[in-house]
């Protein structure tokens, strides 16, 4: 932060340029700690997990690698844009719908016990075998049991919803299933995860393990990690969601993208979160 | 997000003749009216243009909002703590909706 | 005003001279004058505080204090319509400070403009430059 005034600003200029190109670095904070409301801190630094296979030598939060003001704002609940989605969340919550004429809270009670650490485990395999994200899950509550409507794929209301469920999880570790059941999910995420795509031909790989902590333009790479969505983006203004994110880097490297909800993205989230073992669940985040 | 809902955040604990700071976040989307939507037609703006704060029956702030401030406008500042507890928050949109909140303060 | 040879005098790359604010563009001008009607406005104790860089222009924090202030206005010189926000501060104000996020199009000067209670007017102003993101930013 600078202060200054106009008679200061020419006397100033050369402090301008030092910090410049202070900035030019884009490596994630050395020792920054993300510390919520002065309470709970959360791990945004670890070992990879051993299907990594030293790929990278450290884990590292998105939150790392993001301005001190953007940083600021994650650490505050009442500074956090997103948790104005998540109290909508909690009122849609407690609020009935559809022709049953229920609440998520008829069934599942209070969020804050019924739903810790449902949001780390996400996506997570069905009881028919089938990988399914957190929207999924709702989704399936709303037309099943309460005959309401399904909720569009990044809407508001789901991402409130997500939202809600995901701080029940908060601080919790990243404890996504690999094996087993979710192997062959895993699989095709990963094979995704290397695969190159669109006119760029940029893949996962290309930015966020071989280049993040470089710049992209003005832009700082992270790890792309998940483990913080949904993810209130200060370009948008709003909560985004984890598939919405992946359709934009697709998009970004000149590609057809796959829609959100596809069953391409539910790979490639489960995937990546699994990239993300080790660190603790933020969602909601605060990004650039 | 889609209605206007504030909040608020009064220091825990306030001491008469000292100043205390207020926090407050209203969701809003700040249409700047400066937007074209997919068809090409401007979006009409549509903001918070003014919010207010009193205490006591007095004013704390008096804000005038334009078109750039942020969505879910933000606005923190120092009120007076004296022997009043009641304190009341009022945004006003655009078209003439107004929005108010009124929260006690803990004097000790 | 500051030339290329005084800015490699001083031992900085020529880049850094269009990021120098070296005036305030015509429609703050006008936005300024209008808020003073016309009075000249002195550099005073006047504080606004912004991040030097803003990772997003979508939300850039600022803060303005001017010590015994009646108002404080803040314009943003590079942004289609200039003016951002007016604070007027009342009798149980606890200070004259306040804190906001605003929207800025793109790196420019941000002023802020107190007027003071005999009715002189004061100003500060702060660089912000506003990254353009790699990510469909």
């Amino acid at each position: 932060m600078k202060t200054l005034t106009l008679s200061k600003l020419l006397a100033s200029a050369a402090m301008c340029a030092v910090a410049l190109s202070g900035a030019a670095t884009a490596q994630p904070h050395p020792d920054a700690e993300l510390i919520i409301e002065g309470e709970l801190q959360l791990k945004v630094r670890s070992e990879p997990a051993a299907h990594m296979d030293g790929a990278v030598p450290e884990i590292y939060s998105g939150w790392l690698f993001r301005a001190d003001e953007t940083r600021a704002l994650q650490m505050d609940d009442f500074e956090n844009p997103a948790m104005l989605g998540v109290e909508d969340g909690e009122a849609m919550w407690n609020t009935a719908e559809g022709a049953a004429g229920q609440s998520c809270a008829d069934c599942h009670g209070d969020a804050a016990e019924s739903m810790k650490g449902v949001r780390a485990a996400m996506p997570k395999v069905n009881a028919d075998g089938v990988l399914w994200s957190t929207e999924d899950y709702i989704n399936n509550c709303r037309t099943e049991r309460m005959e309401a409507d399904a909720l569009k794929w990044n809407s508001g209301p789901l991402n409130n919803m997500v939202a809600y469920i995901s701080v029940q999880s908060r601080g919790m570790p990243v404890a996504v299933q690999i094996d087993g059941e979710a192997e062959p999910y895993w699989e095709r995420g990963k094979e995704m995860y290397y695969t190159r795509y669109g006119q760029l031909e940029l893949s996962c790989a290309s930015c966020h393990e071989e280049n993040y902590g470089m710049n992209i333009r003005a832009d700082h790479l992270s790890q792309g990690q998940i483990n913080g969505f949904p993810t209130y983006r200060l370009k948008q203004a709003k909560l985004i969601s984890t598939h919405n994110r992946f359709r934009g880097c697709i998009r970004d490297t000149r590609a057809e993208s796959f829609p959100m909800g596809s069953d391409e993205f539910r790979a490639l989230e489960l995937y990546v979160a699994s990239r993300g073992l080790g660190l603790d669940v933020e969602g909601v985040a605060v990004r650039n | 997000m889609s209605e206007v809902k504030p909040r608020i955040r009064l220091p825990r604990s306030a001491t008469a003749g000292k100043a205390a700071e207020i926090k407050t976040l209203v969701s809003h989307v700040m249409e700047t009216g400066l937007r074209k939507d997919a068809d090409g037609n401007t979006i009409p703006r549509k903001i918070i243009n003014r919010f207010t704060c009193e205490y006591g029956g007095d004013m704390v702030i008096d804000m005038e909002l334009e078109g750039a401030v942020s969505a879910n406008p933000y606005v923190e500042f120092d009120i007076m703590v004296g022997d009043a507890t009641e304190v009341v928050f009022t945004w006003y949109e655009d078209g003439g909706n107004v929005y108010t909140e009124t929260k006690e303060l803990s004097v000790g | 005003m500051i030339t290329r040879r005084e800015t490699m005098a001083l031992g900085l790359g020529a880049a850094t001279v269009t990021l120098l604010p070296i005036s305030v563009s015509a429609a703050a001008d006008d936005a300024i004058a209008a808020y003073t009607g016309g009075a000249s406005v002195t550099e005073g104790d006047v504080m606004i505080t912004a991040p030097e860089i803003a990772e997003n222009g979508n939300t850039v924090p600022i803060s303005v204090e001017a010590p015994g202030a009646a108002e404080i206005a803040i314009y943003a010189d590079g942004n289609p319509t200039p003016g951002v926000a007016v604070f007027k501060f009342g009798p149980a104000a606890g200070s004259h400070r306040a804190s906001t996020r605003i929207r800025l199009g793109g790196t420019q000067d941000v002023f802020a403009v107190a007027k003071m209670p005999d009715g002189s007017f004061q100003q500060a102003a702060v660089e912000v430059k506003v990254t353009i993101g790699g990510c469909g930013g």
